[in-house]
């Protein structure tokens, strides 16, 4: 397809501003001007429309495909979450921080203040930021409070601990946050090691992050010991919420132990993933943490009406403009609204019924380097296919073909030719059935015609693309 | 309700199939004593009934006509922009990590980056970043991953919100942020003559300032370069319809918020930042870009591109721990800038400037009132007022109207300036309004 540049006729225009009313301004002077328009193109309305129309078809999405994309949780995103959020579209939010202004925004603050509410219930901690507005800035967000805990005790701490099968914003996100990454191994069991865990744990570790279920899609039983042990050399446990749709109304971080967690809205609370974000990567913490949370916090009066607390001089300050991805946060609260508690209850539930059904149907064919119940999510390796051949891209772009959205390949890295499946709950038993079907497909076509699994995909409007091309020529910006 | 289809008699077969008797006993791994301890929250609602509450906490908010910016803007959104946008083949899928299927994301992603180096004059682009306080953070650690240096220099008259992420972005980390308080309402250029030394990553600029002041920092980059140091400059989008572009200037990293094409104001999320940057830096980007190749047949095509940059691969070493980014905020973007075009864009520029300059005459004219600042000024400008401004703005808003954002909270000094923003909405009988109120309330 031309790209937007490429259908551009001069002269044509697409919309009409609004009038002026006002004598037009004495120039600026000519220092302070660009020399030419911004190479934009010039296009009618139709134009316009037609463009990004055809090109949302050459997308599919969780609307148009089964999406199962391991860690990423696509599941529905209802309707009437985008409804919700369009209610507060005009509201500025300069206007909360205007002297008096907080009486003109208490729609949009207590919104904030109701899902912070609720997100502590759902996982038991003591308070929550909305600011962080994707999952890694959570995690960074979180990194940063627990740095600020350690320097008001006077703890020198170097060390932050995760496990290689952890999601790689981890350790990026402790190394933003100055400390040194120390990852553990997982064992045979599909855990981290414990016994090299301990061996890792000093008075200088700051954290322990840890994603429960974890990237193999299982529950660690020592998660528990875990977090005791941590707290023994006064270093503070992380949870990563990627994976919390597995346990939704089971088992809270709070309760277990953990002193931090960030939860992904765009995962687990049917917030859409806009190819990409916008996210929200809300942070819940225990009470020795509230003094370092982000500014400017939403807290409620006396009175019941909501403010913005003066801010804590031990605050870490800002992560955000203003309070983070309003919009999804909204959404999220629609959808907790509507959930309720047997609702998100249900969402696990269905969610661990789904994964473990995909996980039986396929254990035959695929190797299982782990075989035991998995939680929201299964890891299969296509090292069994590989005698002829095929690796797990193969699978992947076969299964285009067949309708479907790949799982997540080659993540987690610890296992090898990973296929990492999430259905989530908002699949149907028919649905799954056929993607059964396509991977049973595809593990016989390895077997009987693997030049069949080489060619896909066949049914897209391009084929398979040279990546090493786009890394090596860096053609990022249209000349 | 859970938007869960499975009937009973699915879930009876789904269990046989698995072997176990019941959903319960696929939580075995989860230990006894792990399990919730509560879980107190109210029953599940109809969506009805959701958008009825939402509905109602809505209403507490207050309309009131706003004279403010500090960063995000009350531009025209066409709407167009909205229906594109909410095509859910965008905005239900996920990063675009299978390109055979996700042409659409992909393509509409190059467009975009192509989009902000044709605004910036730079030479690349990544694929959106949280917002322009983030992206100007990302944009400081890219530097000093550059230079190797351990310094940067924050103009005091960059908005103080970003500037409060970048302190708390690198506070953890072995840098030093000098910020140098503002000289009318711009860089305190001499100062910063004594400081351009071998330490000095970077020099942070914004153009217009937060006090509204337009800048031409092309002199102030040949200085920087000089001295080793890249400069940075953050730009408010819609200006480039007719400011010096970044890239003019010789500025090595451009970033800014990107609410202001076609993103709405949302109480402040979500939008996107961008970042663009002189290509020779391409490699300490942060975030996904977007990069051109070919398909088997030699079609032309688009896939995510230089990711052993990025956390997924490098880990620890990556050059950001970004990962979702804003891309639909990012779509919008795109949509806007080509719906208005080449001539649009300028005209937008203009139309927002023809208002400012005639709203800063009507305010000038009001008694008491002073323009603290002579330089050039863009769609905002700053005003002295012979009171409170945080008062005035107070008293005003009880009246409907948001006049502006007082600057004595973030300057010490200038409790009795604020800063005035009119955009292409406000018309000419709202800005005498906001005249005739503020008359009133001196």
């Amino acid at each position: 397809m031309k790209l937007v540049y490429e259908i551009s006729v001069d002269g044509r225009k697409g919309v009409r501003l609004p009038a002026s009313d006002v004598p037009a301004a004495t120039p600026l002077p000519g220092e302070f001007l660009r020399a030419e328009p911004a190479g934009l193109p010039e296009l009618s309305e139709l134009d316009v429309v037609r463009h990004y129309t055809q090109l949302s078809r050459r997308n599919v999405g969780v609307d148009t495909t089964f999406y199962p994309l391991g860690s990423c949780t696509m599941k529905y995103n209802p309707k009437a979450l985008e409804e919700g959020a369009r209610l507060f579209l005009p509201f500025h939010p300069m206007i909360g921080l205007l002297p008096g202004g907080e009486a003109l925004a208490q729609g949009s603050l207590a919104t904030l203040y109701h899902v912070g509410d609720l997100l502590e219930e759902i996982t038991g901690m003591d308070a929550v930021t909305c600011q962080p507005m994707a999952g890694a800035h959570g995690e960074m967000t979180g990194i940063m409070l627990i740095a600020a805990y350690h320097k008001a005790k006077g703890n020198k701490k170097k060390y932050v601990i995760v496990p290689d099968s952890s999601h790689g914003t981890n350790p990026a996100s402790a190394a933003m946050v100055g400390y040194q990454v120390v990852t553990i191994p997982t064992a045979p069991y599909g855990d981290m090691d414990l016994e090299a865990f301990k061996a890792a744990l000093n008075s200088e570790v700051a954290a322990v992050m840890m994603t429960c279920p974890n990237t193999l899609g299982l529950f660690n039983p020592h998660i528990k010991e875990i977090c005791d042990l941590a707290h023994g050399v006064d270093a503070l446990v992380y949870y990563d919420g990627a994976n919390l749709n597995a346990i939704l109304g089971q088992m809270r971080p709070g309760d277990v132990g953990f002193d931090v967690v960030h939860v992904n809205l765009h995962k687990t609370f049917g917030t859409p993933h806009g190819s990409g974000g916008p996210g929200s990567g809300p942070v819940g913490v225990k009470k020795a943490l509230i003094p370092f949370l982000p500014a400017p916090r939403v807290v409620r009066r006396k009175d019941g009406g909501f403010t913005l607390a003066a801010d804590n001089p031990q605050s870490i300050g800002r992560t955000a403009n203003f309070f983070g991805n309003f919009g999804i946060i909204a959404r999220a609260y629609a959808y907790i609204l509507m959930l309720g508690r047997e609702g998100l209850i249900e969402v696990s539930e269905r969610a661990v019924l789904n994964a473990n059904y995909v996980m039986s149907r396929l254990k035959d064919l695929y190797d299982l380097p782990f075989d035991q119940t998995c939680m929201h999510e299964c890891v299969f390796s296509a090292s069994r296919q590989m005698q002829h051949d095929i690796h797990a891209i193969d699978i992947a772009k076969f299964l285009i073909d067949k309708g479907f959205h790949p799982p997540t390949v080659y993540f987690p890295m610890i296992v090898k030719e990973a296929m990492m499946i999430e259905p989530t709950e908002t699949e149907s038993k028919a649905t799954l059935d056929a993607f059964v079907d396509a991977m049973r497909e595809a593990a016989e076509l390895a077997e009987k015609d693997p030049a069949a699994l080489k060619r896909a995909p066949v049914t897209t409007p391009i084929s398979r693309l040279d990546e090493t091309k786009a890394a090596r020529e860096q053609n990022v910006c249209f000349a | 309700m859970s938007f869960t289809p499975h009937t009973p008699e699915e879930i009876r077969e789904m269990l046989a199939t698995i072997g176990v008797g019941s959903i319960d006993d696929l939580f075995r791994p989860i230990p006894k004593e792990l399990r919730a301890r509560s879980f107190d929250l109210p029953p599940g609602i109809s969506e009805f009934e959701m958008m009825a509450r939402l509905q109602e906490m809505a209403a507490q908010n207050g309309h009131v006509v706003p004279f403010v910016g500090g960063g995000y803007y009350d531009h025209v959104i066409p709407a167009a922009v909205d229906h594109l946008a909410g095509r859910s083949e965008f905005y239900t899928a996920y990063t675009p990590y299978q390109p055979e299927i996700s042409q659409g994301s992909l393509q509409a992603l190059f467009e975009y980056q192509s989009a902000i180096c044709r605004l910036t004059s730079l030479e690349s682009s990544n694929a959106s970043l949280y917002d322009g306080g983030t992206a100007l953070a990302e944009a400081a650690m890219m530097a000093l991953r550059v230079t190797g240096r351990d310094r940067v220099i924050l103009d005091g008259a960059i908005n103080p919100f970003h500037r409060a992420i970048v302190r708390t972005y690198l506070a953890n980390l072995p840098v030093e942020i000098v910020e140098l308080p503002p000289v009318n309402g711009m860089l305190d250029r001499q100062s910063l003559d004594g400081m351009l030394d071998g330490r000095c990553a970077a020099v942070m600029v914004q153009n217009p300032t937060f006090f509204g002041c337009v800048a031409d920092y092309s002199d102030l980059a040949a200085q920087v370069h000089k001295s080793g140091a890249l400069l940075v400059s953050s730009v408010y989008a819609v200006s480039l319809g007719l400011l010096k572009t970044p890239g003019e200037m010789g500025v090595d990293i451009a970033v800014g918020d990107g609410q202001s094409l076609g993103n709405h104001l949302s109480f402040g999320g979500p939008a996107f930042g961008f970042i663009a940057a002189k290509k020779q830096y391409i490699r300490n980007m942060p975030g996904r870009i977007v990069g051109e190749t070919v398909d088997r047949e030699g079609r032309r095509g688009f896939v995510l591109t230089l990711q052993a940059r990025e956390q997924h691969i490098k880990r620890h070493k990556a050059t950001s721990n970004i990962c979702s980014n804003q891309s639909l905020c990012a779509l919008r973007g795109l949509i806007f800038l080509v719906s208005l075009g080449k001539r649009g864009l300028v005209e937008l520029a203009r139309l927002n400037r023809d208002n400012a300059e005639y709203a800063k005459r009507a305010l000038a004219a009001v008694r008491g009132v002073s323009i603290p600042f002579g330089g050039p000024t863009f769609n905002e400008f700053s005003i002295r007022l012979p009171k409170r401004a945080d008062d005035v703005v107070a008293s005003l808003l009880q009246r409907g109207i948001a006049a502006g954002v007082p600057l004595g909270s973030y300057y010490p000094g200038e409790e009795n300036s604020l800063v005035v923003t009119v955009t292409e909405k406000r018309s000419k009988a709202e800005i005498d309004l906001l005249a005739r109120e503020l008359e009133g309330a001196l």
